[in-house]
């Protein structure tokens, strides 16, 4: 059987991408290995241990569990997407003021779920941090200076005082 | 010097790589021409071989290659033995060493049969069913019991037994210790621990350069120095021609040291074959039966105790699950043996175990690396001790503790250094006083618990206390370089998987040699770059590659020094490092920056002087005459649904001693990971096989990982006893949050529930809520029957 | 664990779709969230041969009727869309509490309720809140279409009434009666994982605030999704006393029978389920007493 290949147009980070692709190619796979966006890691491809989430049009999802097919006419946010030529975005920050990384491999997947739910919800208490973060799986922090990271980087974005 | 970084919660270099998706992990790594492989894997845990059939495989479009044992031809070995047995008079030690691929016989679900080679992963999986495999059944042993029975199958036919190992050690008497005692106690004790499942699974890519006869092996390895050597060998290739990187790693924990696993042993060789690159990237499914696990113990031990509560001896005769081969020695055992001994004065110990083989994947060190089994039986046992004595679990665990002036304390047995048990260094009162308040137990249980029983809410407390060894050798070593340009490069030998050794090294660099610890770049898992050592393991990164960079860099300050007061003629000791620069004291003005002194080191005419060296570096090395003992005491206040029997942790404090620390944050950062795993055992991590050996749960929906909702917020204390065995005063830290939490766990239940009131007791781990339930009703319809 | 070769097709229209699975049959799959599909598909459990991508379909999605007696609720609605709804929630109560426990909210982002329920699996929280509250299940193939109850939807393991040809379109769902209160409550090992056992329950008074109807949904008990209203009749025509929830709760644990998991033993899982029908009886009839 030949392989089943269709041709997309998507947008990551703001940039276009033509590409043709063939149909089983799961989404995580078309951006490390096609795109070549790194970033995002994989961890399960079942959907549970989140190290894969990005945005699709500005919501967090799993790529493990999307066809690279599916994405064709949508937007994606990436890891590679958050920092600025002025600096890292206030989630990396944090993180990095925080210690809420060890070997950085679920990173990626918490900062696009930081920065999708701050935005719907710019003051959560530390129970709903937890929460928000619960479909992110970290075996090296015990979490708990993602939190505080979490935390401190809604402040930030809210403009609080430090 | 002034110690500017040393001590300092500094942030870490390592972290704006990592947090803009930039840091290369092992399948970031793209070559021009990569292959990918996939492994096919025995579904039947016991199995003769009778015949593999590769022919459709090799028809698929493209597939370039499959091999079997068949195919690897002389390159197929056992495995070398990684980790001696220690010498223990009387050990008895089978050594049977896993293998690259199966061949005529499959003793564990998982084993690697066959692999395929193809142009991508997608179509190698493809394959994977293409290849025809005929197996013959046999019976599995997956009962550690069961196994040593009379007629038991043997997991290794030739060996005419399923015992892997036998070890005894003793010290003092234990019988006399039983006949003088007021009470002795005897129980049977079960302990999982799991699987070590990191986020990121395990990778090989292997390049091999034909021209240059250069073979590059990217690999999730903990022991890139030593995987370089082996391969070399098993290659049959000098060490120089080898090359072994391990990128940044997504979580070690252990089992990523297990070495010349099946993957690393055979893609190097297919990549000399084939004269393309190939990489293996392991997924999630495989890694719950590819990569090692640590399971269980079941133990028979028995406490003698005085009327107030002190031990006179403890016996312990234990069975420990091996797995089918057992390359990585008996670290795991040993541990468990020795830890269980913990910070208490004990007299008298008598332990034997048996490691046994079974048809399940290997059990190599998964953090903790056993002291996690030891420890839930001497801390149960002193509960249990407690409450028949009437005395509290606090005070009983105060009365037995080795007193500061007794140490180097000797326990005599042999440990997984293969010298007699000595602790360094402690003082363990204080560490039980800072945890029994700040989890404020005499208030909680005078006070608030029975305010909350009142309520009808089951809300129990509990304290554990635990030693860790740490530190061990056999040594590390670090190159330390002053550039042209000012900054300095460390280069190592261990790898990194999330320590924050980018960080903790530079500051000791930073502080040696006067500059800002950014200006301090590591290098660590190259062995182009470096290539003597051991590896990460047994919490001894910060101790021993610490000290071997405490050192380089010493030796490197002198040289600057020297050669600074060759410069402006003066003492060295009129001079001063700091800042980048060595500048005469008083005199701000006339410096030498660190750049040029390392230039002027490296002269274009003139000479050096015969027994110096260029430049400004030097290549240290350290290694401890023993490890070095840390110790800590975890607390928790637990509430129990009384009708579920859910959970929730209301307040968690640890307090630790790991003697000097380098960088508290990071030191924190591994306290709150470890202690997030040793919840995952007590309460949520269970490996389930059935009878054939086969694992029921094998993904993340049903091995049950903790997130931010099970692990509670954590209160943490440390003391400082430095260990007299190294400069830097340093122990290790990397596994002390995981070891204690099961009795921790177990003991809190218990009092939630008031179950030893009602005569049930907790020996097991791991817990549920479901097993809780269990243990309840079984314990109430024995009462019935009563 | 990548997925074995297919053919995928994106359905510009309902007609299309139908119409390649008819021809198709069970070596098609529709594509819906995906968030049970392509998990079993990476693992190698499902191979269809041809994947309908439906999630163009917009008018698949949508909630109305929530200002009437009936709530319709296509397909393709996505379970995020479900949480953002208040009126929605407001109309079907229960699932405001039964939302929060699907998995995560990456997942729930892209989950539909068509594909929950179709998928079936027996621990699954939506099954046994559409047979608490007597959903029907609307389903069109390409040579017509027809209505089944919840009860009659699921019957077996992982399995529906739907037939190789025919697609789930929408659920049509009752507005919860203004004399009712609603209670769901499940037991998990994490939050979001699947049920060891889960109740829904929906308690009606009559003017004397006596109980006149009871429904029991459970999940996580049994193969399907359990209807146990029956085990109620202590509790009907009387008023609610803690003693009557208790021989409910007993009634229920008789009728079910648990097959016990990894996670749980059966008897774990009846105990708890008796467990929570108490708590939910008690939290639904809390809600109504307490209403005006």
């Amino acid at each position: 059987m030949q392989p089943d290949r269709h041709e997309i147009a998507l947008s990551v980070n703001g940039t276009s991408h033509r590409r043709e692709v063939e149909s089983r190619m799961l989404l995580s796979d078309f951006l490390r290995h096609e795109l070549m966006l790194a970033g995002t890691h994989v961890g399960c491809e079942h959907g549970v241990c989140g190290a894969c989430t990005i945005l699709l049009d500005g919501i967090p999802v799993r790529s493990c569990l999307m066809l690279a097919v599916q994405s064709d006419g949508h937007e994606l946010s990436t890891v590679e997407g958050l920092a600025s030529d002025a600096g890292l975005h206030p989630v990396q920050q944090a993180m990095h003021e925080h210690h809420g990384l060890q070997c950085g491999y679920c990173t990626p997947g918490i900062l696009m779920t930081m920065t999708a739910y701050l935005k719907d919800n710019p003051s959560p208490t530390e129970d709903e941090v937890r929460e928000a973060l619960s479909g992110n799986i970290c075996r090296c922090t015990g979490y708990q200076n993602i939190v505080d990271a979490m935390l401190a980087a809604a402040k930030a974005m809210r403009g609080d005082a430090p | 010097m002034t110690t500017r970084f040393f001590g300092a919660p500094v942030k870490r270099n390592e972290d704006k790589k990592l947090l803009t998706g930039q840091a290369l992990f092992i399948d970031d790594v793209e070559l021009p021409g990569m292959l990918h492989a996939a492994f096919l894997r025995s579904q039947v845990a016991h199995a003769r071989i009778k015949t593999i059939d590769t022919s459709a495989a090799l028809k698929r479009n493209g597939v370039v290659a499959v091999y079997t044992a068949k195919d690897l031809g002389a390159h197929w070995q056992p495995g070398p033995l990684l980790v001696p047995p220690p010498p223990v008079p009387g050990i008895v030690f089978n050594l049977r060493s896993h293998v690259p691929l199966a061949k005529d016989i499959v003793r564990c679900a998982g084993e690697p049969l066959a692999i395929v080679v193809a142009e991508s992963r997608y179509i190698a999986e493809d394959a994977l069913d293409d290849v025809a495999v005929d197996l013959e059944s046999l019976p599995a042993v997956v009962d550690i019991e069961k196994a040593l029975e009379k007629g038991a199958t043997c997991v290794h036919a030739d060996l005419g037994t399923n015992v892997a190992a036998h070890v005894h050690q003793s010290k003092g008497n234990y019988r006399s210790a039983a006949a003088n005692a007021h009470l002795t106690l005897k129980r049977r004790f079960r302990y999982e621990h799991g699987i070590s499942s990191p986020i990121e699974t395990r990778g090989v890519v292997a390049q091999w350069d034909g021209r240059a006869e250069h073979m590059t092996v990217w690999d999730t390895t903990q022991a890139p120095v030593f995987v370089r050597n082996v391969l070399a060998g098993v290659l049959g290739l000098g060490e120089g021609q080898v090359r072994v990187i391990a990128p940044f790693v997504g979580g070690g924990f252990g089992p990523k040291i297990m070495m010349l696993y099946p993957e690393e042993a055979t893609l190097p060789w297919i990549a000399m074959r084939l004269n393309r690159p190939i990489k293996w990237i392991e997924d999630r499914y495989e890694h719950f039966v590819a990569t090692t696990h640590e399971r269980g113990q079941i133990h028979d031990a028995e406490i003698a105790l005085t009327r107030d509560g002190r031990i006179l001896g403890v016996k312990d005769v234990f069975l420990h699950d091996n797995g089918a081969y057992n390359p990585y020695g008996l670290t795991v055992p040993i541990n468990s043996q020795c830890t269980l001994l913990g910070p208490y004065v004990i007299p008298a110990y008598d332990s034997t175990f048996t490691s046994v083989f079974t048809n399940l994947p290997i059990v190599t060190p998964y953090r903790g690396a056993g002291r996690q089994h030891g420890v839930f039986v001497i801390e149960r046992l002193l509960d249990l001790a407690a409450h028949a004595l009437d005395i509290d679990p606090a005070e009983i665990r105060r009365r037995n503790l080795i007193p500061k002036d007794a140490f180097p304390y000797q326990n005599e047995i042999i440990y997984q250094d293969f010298a007699p048990l000595e602790y360094d260094s402690g003082n363990y009162e204080p560490v039980l006083d800072k945890a029994l308040e700040a989890i404020g137990y005499a208030d909680f249980i005078a006070n608030e618990q029975p305010k909350l029983r009142a309520q009808g809410r089951s809300v129990g407390i509990s304290i554990a206390c635990y030693v860790e060894g740490t530190g061990i050798g056999p040594y590390e070593g670090a190159k330390v370089q002053v550039r042209a340009n000012g900054k300095v490069s460390v280069a190592t030998g261990i790898g990194t998987q999330g320590q924050g050794h980018f960080t903790s090294f530079a500051q000791i660099v930073a502080d040696q040699l006067g500059v800002d610890v950014t200006d301090v770049d590591i290098v660590t898992g190259d062995t182009d770059r470096f290539y003597w050592g051991a590896g990460t393991f047994a919490s001894r990164g910060a101790v021993v590659a610490g000290n071997a960079v405490s050192e380089a860099s010493q030796a490197v300050r002198k040289k600057a020094l020297k050669l600074a007061s060759d410069v402006f003629e003066c003492a060295e000791e009129d001079l001063v490092l700091a800042d980048g620069k060595v500048s005469i004291v008083g005199i701000p003005e006339r410096f030498i920056r660190l750049g040029e002194l390392a230039q002027r080191a490296n002269p274009m005419r003139g000479a050096v002087k015969p027994g110096t060296e260029p430049g400004l570096e030097s290549t240290q090395y350290f290694g401890p005459p023993s490890g070095s003992t840390a110790n800590g005491v975890h607390a928790a206040i637990i509430e129990v649904d009384p009708a579920t029997y859910e959970l929730k942790i209301l307040k968690y404090v640890v307090v630790h001693d790991c003697g000097t620390v380098i960088n508290p944050m990071i030191l924190e950062g591994q306290i709150h990971g470890g202690v997030a795993q040793g919840i995952g055992n007590a309460f949520y991590e269970k490996l389930c096989f059935d009878e054939q050996g086969q694992l029921l749960n094998a993904s993340l929906a049903d091995y049950l990982l903790p997130t931010a909702l099970e692990v509670p917020r954590m209160e943490l204390d440390h003391t400082v006893t430095p260990s007299p065995l190294n400069p830097l005063g340093i122990k290790g830290a990397g596994e002390a949050g995981a070891i204690p939490v099961g009795p921790l766990f177990a003991q809190a239940i218990e009092n939630a529930l008031q179950l030893k009131q009602r005569k049930i007791e907790l020996l097991e781990i791991p817990l549920s809520p479901s097993r809780v339930f269990e243990l309840i009703q079984q314990a109430s319809q024995e009462g019935n029957k009563t | 664990m990548k997925p074995a070769p297919f053919k995928y097709v994106k359905a510009s229209s309902l007609a299309q779709a139908l119409s390649l699975k008819a021809e198709h049959g069970d070596d098609a799959r529709f594509l819906a969230g995906g968030q049970s599909l392509i998990p079993a598909m990476n693992f190698r459990l499902a191979r269809p041969s041809v994947l309908i991508d439906i999630n163009g379909l917009s008018e698949l999605a949508g909630c109305s009727g929530a200002d009437g007696g009936q709530v319709r609720l296509g397909a393709l609605t996505r379970y995020r869309a479900l949480e953002r709804d208040g009126d929605f929630l407001k109309a079907c109560p229960l699932f405001a509490d039964a939302l929060p426990h699907i998995a995560h909210p990456q997942i729930r982002n892209r989950g539909t309720i068509g594909g929950n329920l179709s998928h079936a699996d027996p621990a699954s929280e939506l099954p046994a809140v559409a047979v608490a509250m007597g959903a029907r299940l609307h389903l069109q193939s390409a040579s017509g279409e027809r209505e089944v109850g919840a009860c009659d939807f699921f019957i077996g393991l992982l399995t529906t009434d739907v037939q190789p040809d025919e697609m789930l379109v929408d659920v049509t769902l009752p507005v919860q009666n203004p004399r009712s209160g609603a209670c769901f409550m499940e037991v998990a090992r994490r939050r979001g994982d699947f049920a060891l056992a889960g109740v829904a329950a929906i308690v009606t008074l009559d003017v004397e605030r006596r109980c006149s109807e009871v429904r029991l949904g459970l999940c996580g008990v049994g193969e399907t999704p359990v209807d146990a209203s029956g085990a109620a009749q202590a509790l009907i025509g009387e008023n609610f006393s803690d003693k009557a929830v208790e021989v409910v709760a007993a009634a229920v644990q008789r009728m079910i029978e648990p097959a016990g998991n990894v996670h749980a033993t059966a008897d774990y899982q009846r105990h708890v389920a008796g467990v929570l029908t108490s708590r939910a009886l008690r939290a639904a009839h809390q809600r109504i007493a307490h209403a005006a």
